[in-house]
C-alpha cells in the first residue's frame, strides 16, 4: 500500500472556532479503494474534520490534496466536483420533496430553456436507485420512507458524481441488522469500484467487519493509523479514550424483590400481539428485536401514549388502565424514550429545569415556583448520576450525548418511579460515557428499581440485562435468563428462526 | 412517533375519476371555492351574471398579486408583514412622482418613470428585508414586522398625511380599461399567476424555493446559496406589493398614507387557505389562486346578501381554521398520531 498514491491527503489541518481548537495539525490520508475508518470519541473533531473534507468548513491552517494536488473546496459543491461526497449522519433530506429532487438538490439538470429537465432527472435517479437495488421510484415522497430507505436516498446522491471518496458519518445510527447487511454490501461495491470510503462510527464491532485500516483522533488531534487486521478492540479504544476500559459484564445481582409489573396477553393493533411478561424489582430486562419488533410500542403503551387493544397491566398486584403520561407517572412508569433531542429533553432550556419539568407542579411557594427546591432537586441528581455540566444555568443543548442521557435519567428518577423504562439508552453516545450508562443502569436496579431496557445494540442487552425477551415481528419469540442467553440463539430469537415461544 | 414508518403512498394518477381526487385532497380550497360559488348563485340573483366574475377577478387582482409573491415567501419558510406599508409606499411615490414639473413636458410618457420608481421602491424594500434575514439571521416575521411600521411611517412622513391624485389621466383610465373582453386589471394577475406558477412548478429556481423552506440545514448542505436566494423571493414579493399599491392607485386615480391597511392579514389568509404552510416547504400557485377566489367570491356573495360587513368578518375568521382543519384531516399521514 505504501508504493500506492493516496487519492486523498490532509496535511497538518487546523481549524479553530472562537475559544476553541477543534483541530490540531491531524493528517489522514486515504488509499484508493480502501474502506478507512475514523474514530474518537464525540467531541475527538470527527464531524469538523469531515466538514472540511466536505468544504463546509475552511481550515485555518494546512492543506487538503487530491491524487497529489493541493485542492481548495470552499463549498459542498466544489468538493463533489473533486469527487468528495460527504452522506450525513443526521439524514439531511427535504421531507415533502420527491427523491429524485433530493438526489439532485442544488445540481438540478436543466433543459436550454432555463426549465428543470425532469425526463433527464428521472432516468439518471432512476438509473441509480436500480443499481442500488432500491424498490422506490424517483417520483416516491422521501417522507414517506422509512429512514433505512431515507438512507438509500442520500447514498444516491453520492453516485450522482464521480465519487473517489465517499465519507459515511454514523450510518448505522438508526439501520436495523438486516438494513446493515444492505449498507455493507453497498460498500464493497463501491470499494471493489475503487472508490474510498471514509466510516465513522462508534460502533466497534463494525469497523472491524468493514474497515482495512482506523484512524483515532481525540481532543481535536491525531492518535494514529492502525490495521485493522492487526490490532483489537482494547488497542483502538485505548487510543481513543487514553485509558483501557473495564468492559467485563457486571453481573453484581441486587436483590430481586416482588413482582412490580405483570403484562399478560397485551395488544394493540397489528403493532404487537400477545405480549406477556413479569418484571420484579431489583432486576433489568433487556428487550431485544430487530427495530418494527414492537419493543418501543410496548414501552409507549405502559406509558400511556398508546391504548392497548387487548390485555392487562398489573402494577403491584392491581389491575391498572393507564390512559396517558400523566397517570403513568402517577403510577409510577417512567419513559426515558429513544430519541433524546426529540422526545426526551427541552433542548433550550437549563439542566434543573429539565429534570424538574415533570413536577414542576409540586414544586411552588405560592403561586411561584420555588428556586430553592428546584436546585436542590437538581443537585442531588447531579451528584448522584455524575452529571458534569458546567452549572445548572447550562443550556442543555450544549452538553455531550452522555450527559443529556443523565438529564434524562435523572428528570425520571425525580419521580421516584416503581417501573424505570429506558429506550435505547446509549444512541449516539461515546464508548466512555456508554459504561457510564450502562454501570448507571445497574446500579439503579440494585438500588431497587425495576428496568426495562430497550435496545438494538446487542452488547448493550447482553452487558446490562438479568432477563432478555426476544422480539419478532410483534410477537415474544423467547426470553431468555442472563445465563442462558448469547449471540447466537438471541440472533436466531429475532430473525423468527428457531422453535416457537418459550414465554 | 419516529417509529412508525407511514407506508402510504401518494394518491396515483390512474383512471380520471381518481385523479380527481386526488388533485381536490392536494387542494381542498377548490371545493370549497366550487361550494360556495354554487351557494351564492343559488341564494342570489346577481352572483351569477359575467360582469360579476369580471368583477370579482379585479377586486381581488389586488390582494392575488400580493398572495403569490407570499406564497414563494412563505414556502422559503419566511413571511413578509410589510407589504401592506409597501403598498402605499409605491402607490404613493407614483402618484406623486407623475406630477413632478420635471416631467411636465412628457405626455403620458411621465408615467413611465413614475411607475418604474414605485416598482422599484418594492423591491429594493424586498432587498432590504431579505438582505437583513440573510445577513443578522433575525426572524422574517420580526424583520418585516419592523418594516412594516417602518415603512408606514415613511409614507406618512413623504406625503405629510395627504392624498395624492392623479394629475394624468391616462393612468386612471388605465385602471378602468379592458383588454380583449377583460378588464385589463384582471389580465395582470392572471398573467402573473401564470409566470409564477411556472416559475415555482418548472424552474430550478422553484425547486430550491421548497428545499430551502422543507430542510434549510439540507439545501446549504447541497450547494444552495440560501441567503441570496431567500433575498431574491424578498423582492419577488416587493415587487408584487409595490405592483398591487400601481393597480390599486389607477382604480382609485389617487393614492392615500393608508393604502394597504390590513393587507398582509388578508393575504396570508388567502395564502395559508391555498395550504401554503407557515412553516415552509409546501404550498403551490393552484391553491394560493384559489383561496385568493375563496376570500373574492365570500366577500361579494356576502355583500350581494346584505350581510353587514362585521358579519363577514365573522364568516371569514371561521372559514379560515374550518379549511385548514379539513386540510389536516385530509392530509393526514398514517392513523397513529400521539395523544395530547
Amino acid at each position: 500500500m505504501s508504493e500506492a498514491q493516496p487519492v486523498l491527503r490532509l496535511e497538518g489541518i487546523v481549524k479553530t472556532f472562537p475559544g476553541v481548537r477543534a483541530l490540531d495539525g491531524v493528517d489522514f490520508s486515504v488509499f484508493p479503494g480502501e474502506v478507512h475508518a475514523l474514530m474518537g470519541e464525540n467531541g475527538a473533531g470527527k464531524s469538523t474534520l469531515m466538514k472540511v473534507l466536505a468544504g463546509m468548513y475552511q481550515p485555518n491552517e494546512g492543506r487538503i490534496m487530491i491524487d497529489g494536488k493541493p485542492v481548495v473546496m470552499r463549498n459542498p459543491i466544489e468538493a463533489k466536483q473533486n469527487g468528495v461526497i460527504l452522506i450525513h449522519q443526521e439524514l439531511s433530506l427535504a421531507e415533502q420533496m420527491t427523491v429524485a429532487e433530493n438526489v439532485f438538490l442544488g445540481e438540478l439538470p436543466r433543459t436550454s430553456w432555463g426549465f428543470v429537465d425532469w425526463k433527464v432527472l428521472e432516468e439518471r435517479v432512476g438509473a441509480i436507485l436500480t443499481k442500488l437495488n432500491c424498490d422506490f421510484g424517483p417520483r416516491t415522497n422521501v417522507g414517506t420512507l422509512s429512514i433505512a430507505k431515507k438512507q438509500m436516498v442520500e447514498i444516491a446522491r453520492a453516485l450522482t458524481h464521480q465519487a473517489k471518496v465517499v465519507v459515511f458519518d454514523e450510518p448505522t445510527a438508526s439501520l436495523t441488522d438486516a438494513e446493515k447487511v444492505v449498507l455493507f454490501d453497498i460498500i464493497n461495491d463501491l470499494k471493489s469500484d475503487g472508490v474510498s470510503i471514509v466510516y465513522i462510527s462508534h460502533r466497534m464491532e463494525e469497523i472491524f467487519t468493514i474497515s482495512d485500516r482506523i484512524t483515532v483522533l481525540r481532543d481535536g488531534s491525531y492518535r494514529g493509523t492502525l490495521v485493522a487486521t492487526d490490532t483489537t478492540e482494547d488497542e483502538v479504544t485505548q487510543l481513543m479514550i487514553g485509558r483501557s476500559l473495564d468492559y467485563s459484564r457486571n453481573v453484581e445481582k441486587g436483590e430481586i424483590g416482588d413482582i412490580t409489573l405483570e403484562v399478560s396477553g397485551l395488544s394493540c393493533g397489528k403493532l404487537y400481539q400477545d405480549v406477556s411478561f413479569s418484571l420484579r424489582a431489583g432486576e433489568v430486562v433487556g428487550f431485544y428485536g430487530l427495530v418494527g419488533a414492537g419493543r418501543t410500542e410496548i414501552a409507549e403503551t405502559l406509558f400511556g401514549l398508546r391504548e392497548p387493544s387487548g390485555g392487562t397491566i398489573r402494577l403491584g398486584g392491581e389491575d391498572v388502565t393507564i390512559g396517558s403520561p400523566a397517570e403513568a407517572i402517577a403510577q409510577g412508569i417512567s419513559l426515558v424514550p429513544e430519541s433524546r433531542k426529540e422526545q426526551g429533553l427541552v433542548l433550550g432550556m437549563n439542566c434543573r429545569d429539565n429534570i424538574t419539568l415533570p413536577q414542576v407542579d409540586d414544586m411552588t411557594a405560592g403561586p411561584f415556583v420555588s428556586n430553592g427546591a428546584e436546585i436542590a432537586i437538581y443537585d442531588m441528581y447531579r451528584d448522584r448520576l455524575d452529571i458534569k455540566a458546567p452549572s445548572w444555568r447550562s443550556e442543555v443543548g450544549n452538553l455531550s450525548g452522555g450527559n443529556q442521557q443523565k438529564i434524562v435519567i435523572g428528570k425520571w428518577l425525580a419521580m421516584k418511579p416503581r417501573v424505570l423504562i429506558v429506550d435505547e439508552p446509549t444512541r449516539g453516545i461515546d464508548v466512555g460515557s456508554k459504561a457510564e450508562i450502562h454501570n448507571l443502569i445497574r446500579e439503579l436496579a440494585h438500588s431497587g428499581y425495576a428496568v426495562i431496557v430497550i435496545s438494538s445494540e446487542m452488547p448493550e442487552i447482553l452487558r446490562v440485562s438479568d432477563r432478555v425477551i426476544a422480539m419478532y415481528q410483534g410477537r415474544i419469540m423467547r426470553e431468555f435468563t442472563a445465563d442462558e442467553v448469547n449471540e447466537d440463539n438471541l440472533v436466531q430469537a429475532i430473525s423468527g428462526i428457531g422453535n416457537g415461544k418459550a414465554a | 412517533m419516529s417509529q412508525t414508518s407511514v407506508e402510504s403512498t401518494p394518491v396515483q394518477a390512474s383512471g380520471g375519476m381518481k385523479a380527481n381526487l386526488g388533485w381536490l385532497v392536494r387542494h381542498p380550497i377548490w371545493a370549497f371555492v366550487v361550494m360556495i360559488f354554487i351557494f351564492f348563485s343559488l341564494m342570489t340573483d346577481n352572483f351569477f351574471s359575467l360582469g360579476n366574475f369580471e368583477n370579482i377577478l379585479v377586486q381581488t387582482s389586488t390582494l392575488g398579486l400580493i398572495a403569490l409573491g407570499m406564497t414563494i415567501v412563505m414556502i422559503n419558510g419566511n413571511i413578509d408583514l410589510s407589504v401592506g406599508a409597501v403598498v402605499a409606499l409605491a402607490a404613493s411615490l407614483t402618484v406623486d412622482i407623475m406630477g413632478w414639473p420635471m416631467f411636465e413636458s412628457w405626455g403620458n410618457w411621465q408615467i413611465l418613470p413614475a411607475v418604474l420608481a414605485g416598482l422599484a421602491s418594492g423591491v429594493l424594500l424586498g432587498a432590504l428585508n431579505g438582505l437583513i434575514v440573510w445577513k443578522t439571521g433575525v426572524d422574517a416575521f420580526i424583520v418585516t414586522l419592523g418594516a412594516m411600521l417602518g415603512v408606514r411611517g415613511l409614507v406618512f412622513v413623504y406625503t405629510g398625511e395627504q392624498s395624492f391624485f392623479a394629475l394624468n389621466f391616462a393612468y386612471s383610465d388605465f385602471g378602468a380599461s379592458r383588454f380583449l373582453g377583460l378588464p385589463t386589471l384582471a389580465w395582470v394577475f392572471l398573467i402573473f399567476t401564470v409566470l409564477m406558477h411556472v416559475l415555482l412548478s418548472r424552474t430550478v429556481h422553484g425547486s430550491n424555493t421548497y428545499a430551502v423552506g422543507d430542510n434549510r440545514e439540507a439545501a446549504v448542505n447541497a450547494g444552495i446559496r440560501v441567503g441570496p436566494h431567500m433575498m431574491i423571493n424578498f423582492m419577488i414579493v416587493g415587487f408584487f406589493a409595490a405592483l398591487a399599491g400601481l393597480t390599486l392607485s389607477t382604480q382609485m386615480g389617487a393614492s392615500t398614507p393608508n393604502l394597504g391597511r390590513d393587507y398582509e392579514l388578508w393575504v396570508i389568509t388567502a395564502t395559508v387557505l391555498g395550504g401554503t404552510k407557515l412553516t415552509g416547504g409546501a404550498g403551490n400557485i393552484i391553491g394560493t389562486f384559489g383561496g385568493v377566489l375563496a376570500i373574492g367570491i365570500l366577500r361579494n356573495g356576502m355583500n350581494l346578501m346584505q350581510v353587514p360587513a362585521f358579519y363577514v368578518l365573522v364568516t371569514l375568521g371561521v372559514i379560515l381554521i374550518a379549511v385548514l382543519f379539513l386540510d389536516k384531516q385530509l392530509n393526514r399521514k398514517g392513523g397513529e398520531e400521539l395523544r395530547i
